[in-house]
């Protein structure tokens, strides 16, 4: 009987296996294109997350819903359940396997976030040398992907823009030819480095497609590195909450191949710097223009940035 | 303004009153250790509540840095009024610390001093374990964001410089103090919510609590836990390496008292002779969306994913599902099983089930989708959303919508059987714990005598009684007791 009922519980617990596998594969499509070499880093260590949470949530589930089919009691049945006060064999199990489940987990997060090697902020020093990355690649089983960033990361000389954010508009500004812009175009494989900084309160870098963040804070230049890994138009948005008109600031990020960047480069900076479009400063605008101001009082937009090049309306790029 | 209001006016405070009025109860007292405390504890948060909902009518409305009030947005009053939201909202943040700090020393005394003779430690109930290990947290976390309101206070008032950056200040350090209460602060609302877990299951299916002294000793644990996770919510903010990564183990480690409770709640169910009235159908409900929420929150607490996730609408569907999904049905879980002992009468069930179905599927529409927006990348506290998150915000409508219609039911329920419903007797659910052993509801010093424990929590199924003989109050709960 007893036997029976272990290997019951093996060959369900070999059901949910396989398919908590099948939902953590899924995972990968929950999200926007992978436009990083971090991006697939984050999938990846994500679909691991995914693939066990499912496990745990219905291996809980399970013998809940299961209890409350078989052990119900009848309508006039008043007895009382078996006394069982507990199992120290049972409750040593289940406090050991969550510590090795969250052990293990907490390795593989480590070992992702040493592959991302994102320059926190805190280290505020500029390093004008190539990212040190070799913890990541002592790995026996060198895969694909891995591979393929490796390659990206290793080849790559990096590419320096200065980023201001402000209430509410992205500028960035290449000292490579001292071209300013509002949108942010990148070479593909290349390191970026990015220098962050804000004109007021804090905002946050973030482009889903990169699943990169990092908050920017006023008085201080932090220090931001990736690799773009796939052409196309991205958006880039405020994760900060920074006021008002927060949601409106946003901005296209170009990753474009590296001639391409070159070029673009070379054109913009033949351009006077003008007035660039702002949506924060329209909306705020219109409202102003209206005869009653609904509302409640807002800090007002900082001046349209004056750049080299703008693209002409609002950001445009596709759902990413 | 939704978030403080729902939860320095609404959660805290039915928590707080559940316990004040079940802590005396349970462990056979007459009343708090200081009553008068007690009452000024209580009175602060009617001047709470008025000054949060005053906000709204100073020109230019109510603070608009949402509950965290993070520095500089927080300290850019565009009125340029001395009396403008931001500032009656942290006048009403830090006289709700205080009032919490009274309570928590209340509530801390009280169940260390107060407990009937033969009541130790491992005789305690479960509830009165997490209302102690929550309120000590209370009383370490909360000078920490009393004195970070205190001092934004100032910078926005007489203009110091404590983190406003274009004085020299440091606005992360802000965050310091706001998240070393904050965050444990979810933990002081769910352990007693917890706690409510531990005494429902038990007598809804007649089985003792499963590993009863591991779920009390880990509720402490828990305690012990939070007060070093709270970097956490500031991974992608001004921290370095190596605090993401300590704050990174800390915060997972929290799952492992947690996952004891879920399997120790579990097992109390297996086997038993389960009774799916609706305070049990609320805490299994809960238990679900806590395993849920939990899974999510190991999730946020990696630091590659969070580095994505983070302060997007996946933090959001999170928190609700810790808040709403678990906290809001465990109350209710509680609301319901310990309505008969505060009303004398019992509430109509089929009304409760029709709450507990409305309320689960709202959650799940609700908050569900917007764990996908969050994946995409949609950010939080926006005003406007672009158009490809728009499916799963129409979802997240619907299903707060829901959850609206879900508490008139409730509501319905409450009034119409307070007044109308069938009487309950003292002790309807045959449940066993010094608060059934007093009438229902009780009179106004709780016992006529204080009663002498003499056997562990939860004798369900085994023939020990409770307490001394000479002590119970009336022969039928003697006899509930033998049971």
């Amino acid at each position: 009987m007893k036997l029976r009922a272990i290997v019951t519980l093996a060959v369900l617990a070999v059901l949910l296996g396989f398919f908590s596998l099948w939902v953590a594969q899924q995972s990968y499509s929950w999200m926007p294109p992978e436009a990083a070499a971090e991006a697939k880093l984050f999938d990846d260590l994500f679909s691991i997350f995914v693939g066990l949470g499912t496990f745990v949530l219905l291996g809980v589930t399970i013998p809940i819903l299961y209890s409350l089919l078989f052990h119900r009691a009848g309508k006039y049945d008043s007895s009382d359940g078996p006394p069982i006060e507990g199992n120290t064999t049972l409750e040593v199990i289940w406090t050991i396997v969550p510590i090795l489940l969250v052990l293990g987990l907490s390795t593989a997060s480590y070992r992702t976030y040493q592959k991302m090697a994102i320059r926190g902020p805190m280290e505020l020093v500029h390093l004008h040398m190539p990212q040190m990355v070799e913890p990541a690649y002592a790995e026996p089983f060198d895969d694909s992907p891995q591979r393929e960033i490796r390659t990206a990361l290793e080849t790559a000389p990096i590419e320096e823009i200065d980023v201001t954010a402000k209430q509410w508009a992205w500028v960035f500004h290449y000292p490579d030819g001292d071209v300013t812009s509002t949108e942010l175009h990148l070479p593909v494989d290349r390191r970026i480095r990015l220098s962050l900084r804000s004109e007021d309160v804090l905002h946050g870098f973030y482009v889903p497609a990169f699943r990169l963040k990092q908050d920017i804070v006023p008085n201080h230049t932090i220090d931001f590195e990736f690799t773009p890994i796939r052409t196309g138009t991205y958006r880039l948005r405020d994760s900060m909450f920074s006021g008002t008109y927060f949601a409106a600031n946003q901005a296209d990020v170009v990753v474009q191949p590296v001639e391409d960047y070159r070029q673009w480069l070379a054109d913009a900076a033949t351009q006077p710097p003008t007035p660039a479009y702002n949506r924060a400063a329209e909306e705020y605008d219109r409202l102003s223009e209206q005869a009653v101001v609904r509302g409640w009082k807002s800090v007002s937009p900082a001046p349209a940035p004056m750049v080299n090049y703008a693209p002409k309306q609002k950001p445009s790029s596709p759902p990413a | 303004m939704h978030g403080s209001i729902m939860l320095f006016l609404w959660t805290f405070p039915v928590l707080v009153g559940l316990g004040n009025y079940l802590v005396p109860l349970m462990i056979g007292a007459r009343d708090m250790a200081f009553p008068r405390l007690n009452a000024v504890s209580f009175w602060m948060i009617p001047i709470v509540g008025i000054l949060m909902i005053a906000s709204f009518f100073v020109p230019g409305g109510p603070s608009q840095s949402g509950w965290w009030a993070y520095p500089p947005v927080s300290l850019q009053n565009p009125t340029g009024n001395l009396i403008n939201g931001q500032f009656l909202w942290l006048l009403a943040v830090a006289i709700s610390g205080v009032s919490s700090i009274m309570g928590a020393v209340n509530f801390v005394t009280t169940i260390f001093r107060m407990r009937a003779p033969g009541m130790t430690w491992f005789r305690t109930p479960a509830f009165v374990w997490s209302v102690l290990a929550a309120q000590l947290i209370q009383l370490y976390g909360l000078p920490a964001l009393t004195a970070g309101a205190v001092m934004l206070l100032l910078d926005l008032t007489v203009g110091t410089s404590f983190f406003a950056p274009e004085r020299g200040g440091n606005p992360i350090l802000y965050q310091h103090f706001f998240w070393f209460y904050s965050h444990p602060a979810v933990y002081v609302m769910v352990l007693p919510v917890f706690g409510i877990f531990s005494e429902v299951l038990p007598v809804h299916a007649r089985k003792p609590l499963f590993g009863y002294r591991v779920i009390a000793v880990s509720s402490v644990l828990i305690t012990g836990i939070s007060a070093l996770v709270w970097v956490h919510h500031m991974f992608a903010s001004a921290t370095p390496g190596w605090m993401r990564m300590l704050f990174m183990v800390t915060t997972m480690l929290v799952g492992v008292p947690t996952g004891i409770k879920v399997f120790g709640w579990v097992a109390t169910i297996w086997g038993g002779k389960i009774r799916l009235t609706t305070p049990m159908l609320f805490a299994l409900g809960a238990i679900v969306n806590f395993v849920f929420a939990g899974v999510t929150g190991i999730m946020l607490g990696s630091v590659p994913l969070d580095i994505h996730v983070n302060n997007t609408y996946f933090v959001v569907g999170h928190f609700h599902y810790v808040i709403y999904g678990t906290i809001v049905l465990g109350i209710y879980a509680g609301l319901y099983h310990w309505f008969p002992k505060i009303t004398g009468r019992l509430y109509y069930e089929g009304l409760g089930k029709l709450h507990f179905v409305l309320t689960f599927l709202g959650t799940a529409l609700c908050f569900v989708p917007m764990h996908a927006a969050g994946l995409m990348g949609m950010p939080r506290r926006v005003a406007s959303y672009d158009p490809e998150f728009a499916l799963w915000n129409v979802m997240a409508s619907l299903g707060g919508f829901l959850l609206g219609m879900s508490t008139l039911p409730f509501i319905l329920n409450v009034v119409s059987s307070w007044i109308l419903g069938e009487k309950s007797g003292d002790n309807p659910w045959r449940a066993i714990g010094l608060e059934w052993l007093t009438s229902s509801p009780p009179p106004v010093e709780n016992f006529e005598e204080i009663p002498t424990v003499i056997s562990p929590p939860y004798g369900y199924g085994s023939n020990e009684p409770l307490v001394a003989a000479h002590a119970t109050a009336s022969p039928t709960n003697s006899e509930s007791l033998i049971e």
